[in-house]
């Protein structure tokens, strides 16, 4: 697959080996995260009027999911200011870190070395976001205990722990930035291998070892790789390349695929259904279940969320991939074979938030421009436009805007799952015909999934 | 040889050159299950439907009219201040308290719209959310159909 190294303009490559670039964004995002927090715990408890709310799940929301996570993979993560306190503090340095470290920096436990944790994270934060999206106070709340719990990991943990095992938004930032058309890569994996001091992984003169513990050599995948450079100062052969490719380049790929992966992916994939249904539906009960947390409705709600996605949709997929094997005679390890087809539903699922993502941002969007005057809902007029109306955008294009995206990460994953067939079965005449059979349920529980959600956001 | 029965190998320059022509019948297909016409023999006339707002929500929550209708949406605000404002058509009104507000229009324009509350309500006010379809809902519908089209081309056409 054909990639275009970035490093090879000389401008890029500068801005890219500065610290300063990244540091002036992630001062900005810890900014905005500091008004959000202090809007959110003492400003209006009226979320609509509120700057906690409205920057968060409006502005940052689309910024993330509509462009961020698409183009740039985790280039969110770079610049995010929930690691940043605890960062600084064990690099003991904001720009660049000091000879020594500091903090316990204990490994993270060989049984926590996993996504389990963080799919449990985003399960909670789930069936509680109503709530969340809508109590300032709760915004608040959620993002200085995400801080505080980034900074303690970090006071105890080395390097960025948090951000690999726990964060839950780092876990579907990191799902769907396989997508991105941006990677970090080494240009000659044996240079690597050669290298006895492995300056990437343990820090050098030039910067300190990955932050994500990765060794760079090793990356298949835009999941596990932060994007804070760090790697490109500290290798003294300029063995790093920032490429670009195709999108969904990391996606085919069948075998050692763990079963935590696959889960985030049914994960992800049905909250963005649930929330289709209970945040953009016609059904104002189950509205109401969704944000009387600690009520018995909301448990009947938070139980109906668990089961539909950690059982019933991994259920029914695993159902599918059986059908397949059965169609095209069972070959190779069972679990194995469903970890790889749950690739597939990378672009459905990241289809599926964009589409959602689209009524719910375009629909409050003009709230924006109010609480960037008056963030407090304090009656403040910093930049005159405190009193600007409600204002839906692009009514009449979002459904087909939903539509289109929607067919586009059915077709993009058919024929994901039509690779993955073709890479375990084989490329040959009679592997083709048996990867096609294989994959055949896999794109009827696609189609399915989407025409559900085209009916939950356009019927 | 008189003639052969084989067919010529699956080989990848053949599946690049077949490649144009699979999206060239892919994007006609498509053209045609979004455009074709199809007829709807339903007559307009005058309807007048009241909806209950109230708790985050509409009653009834689904509300189905004829294309060419004369609709009036009486709108109850049963518990705070709500408004309805529809997409697609750009109409809005609002009604406060224990009062009922009356709007007028021609359901003109097929498909299914969203309406939603124009007035901030509660917490759950961005989400208070209803659905008018004028006449059946073609485009879901449509857009099903291209969703097997693209599962078929995905299926087939994708996979290198």
């Amino acid at each position: 697959m054909t990639r275009f190294d970035l490093l090879r303009s000389p401008f890029l490559a500068r801005l890219l080996r500065s610290r300063w670039p990244r540091l002036i964004l992630s001062v900005a995002a810890l900014a905005g995260f500091v008004l959000a927090i202090a809007a959110g715990l003492a400003g209006t408890p009226v979320g609509s009027r509120n700057f906690g709310i409205i920057a968060v799940w409006i502005a940052w929301w689309a910024a993330l999911i509509l462009v961020a996570v698409p183009i740039a993979g985790r280039g969110w993560c770079s610049i995010c200011p929930l690691p940043l306190p605890g960062e600084w503090f064990q690099r003991g340095g904001i720009l660049a870190p000091a000879a020594r470290r500091r903090g316990l920096g204990l490994r993270w436990p060989r049984r926590l070395r996993n996504l389990w944790i963080q799919n449990a994270g985003f399960a909670l934060l789930a069936i509680s976001s109503t709530v969340i999206l809508t109590r300032p106070a709760v915004t608040g709340a959620l993002l200085l205990g995400l801080i505080g719990a980034a900074t303690v990991v970090s006071l105890v943990f080395e390097r960025r722990a948090f951000c690999k095992y726990l964060c839950p938004i780092g876990g579907f930032v990191g799902l769907y930035s396989q997508v991105a058309p941006v990677e970090l890569r080494v240009r000659d994996a044996a240079l690597c291998a050669a290298h006895r001091e492995k300056t990437c992984y343990v820090g050098g003169p030039g910067g300190e070892g990955c932050p994500w513990q990765v060794f760079p050599a090793g990356l298949t995948r835009n999941s596990s790789c932060g994007l804070c450079f760090e790697c490109l100062r500290t290798c003294p052969y300029d063995n790093i390349a920032v490429n670009l490719r195709p999108f969904g380049a990391d996606l085919p790929r069948p075998a050692g695929r763990r079963l935590d992966e696959a889960f985030k992916s049914f994960l992800m994939l049905g909250s963005a259904l649930a929330y289709s249904a209970v945040l953009l539906g016609p059904w104002g009960e189950i509205k109401l279940a969704a944000f009387r947390v600690g009520t018995p409705e909301w448990a009947a709600f938070a139980g109906g969320f668990l089961a539909a996605t950690f059982l019933a949709l991994p259920g029914a997929f695993a159902l599918h991939v059986a059908a397949g094997r059965l169609l095209a005679g069972p070959r190779g390890n069972f679990r194995e074979t469903l970890a790889s087809y749950s690739q597939a539903l990378v672009p459905l699922g990241l289809a599926a938030w964009v589409a959602f993502s689209l009524s719910f941002v375009f629909s409050n969007l003009s709230y924006l421009w109010p609480v960037l005057s008056d963030p407090f809902g304090a009656g403040w007029d910093l930049f005159g436009t405190a009193v600007g109306a409600w204002t839906p955008y692009l009514g009449a294009a979002v459904p087909t805007l939903q539509a289109g995206i929607l067919i586009g990460g059915l077709a993009w994953a058919a024929g994901l799952a039509s690779r993955i067939g073709h890479r375990l079965l084989g490329d040959d005449k009679r592997g083709s015909r048996r990867a096609l059979l294989q994959a055949s349920p896999v794109v009827g529980f696609a189609f399915v999934v989407t025409v559900v959600q085209l009916w939950l956001l356009i019927g | 040889m008189p003639f052969s029965t084989s067919r010529s190998p699956s080989t990848p320059a053949n599946h690049a050159a077949a490649r144009p022509a699979a999206w060239a019948g892919f994007l006609s297909l498509a053209l045609v299950v979004l455009l074709v016409p199809v007829p709807t023999g339903a007559a307009s006339g005058e309807r007048t439907i009241r909806i209950a707002a109230s708790s985050y929500a509409y009653d009834p929550g689904v509300v189905s009219v004829n294309p060419g209708d004369r609709v009036t949406i009486e709108l109850v605000a049963q518990d705070v201040v709500h408004g309805l404002y529809l997409d697609g058509y750009g109409i809005q009104l609002r009604a406060d308290p224990g009062q009922t507000a009356r709007l007028t229009f021609t359901a003109s324009r097929p498909g299914t719209f969203r309406f939603r509350c124009s007035e901030t309500c509660g917490p759950l006010h961005p989400f208070m959310i209803g659905r008018l379809s004028v006449g059946p809902n073609l485009t879901l519908l449509r857009w099903a159909g291209l969703g097997l089209l693209a599962s078929v081309f995905g299926l087939w056409i994708l996979r290198r």
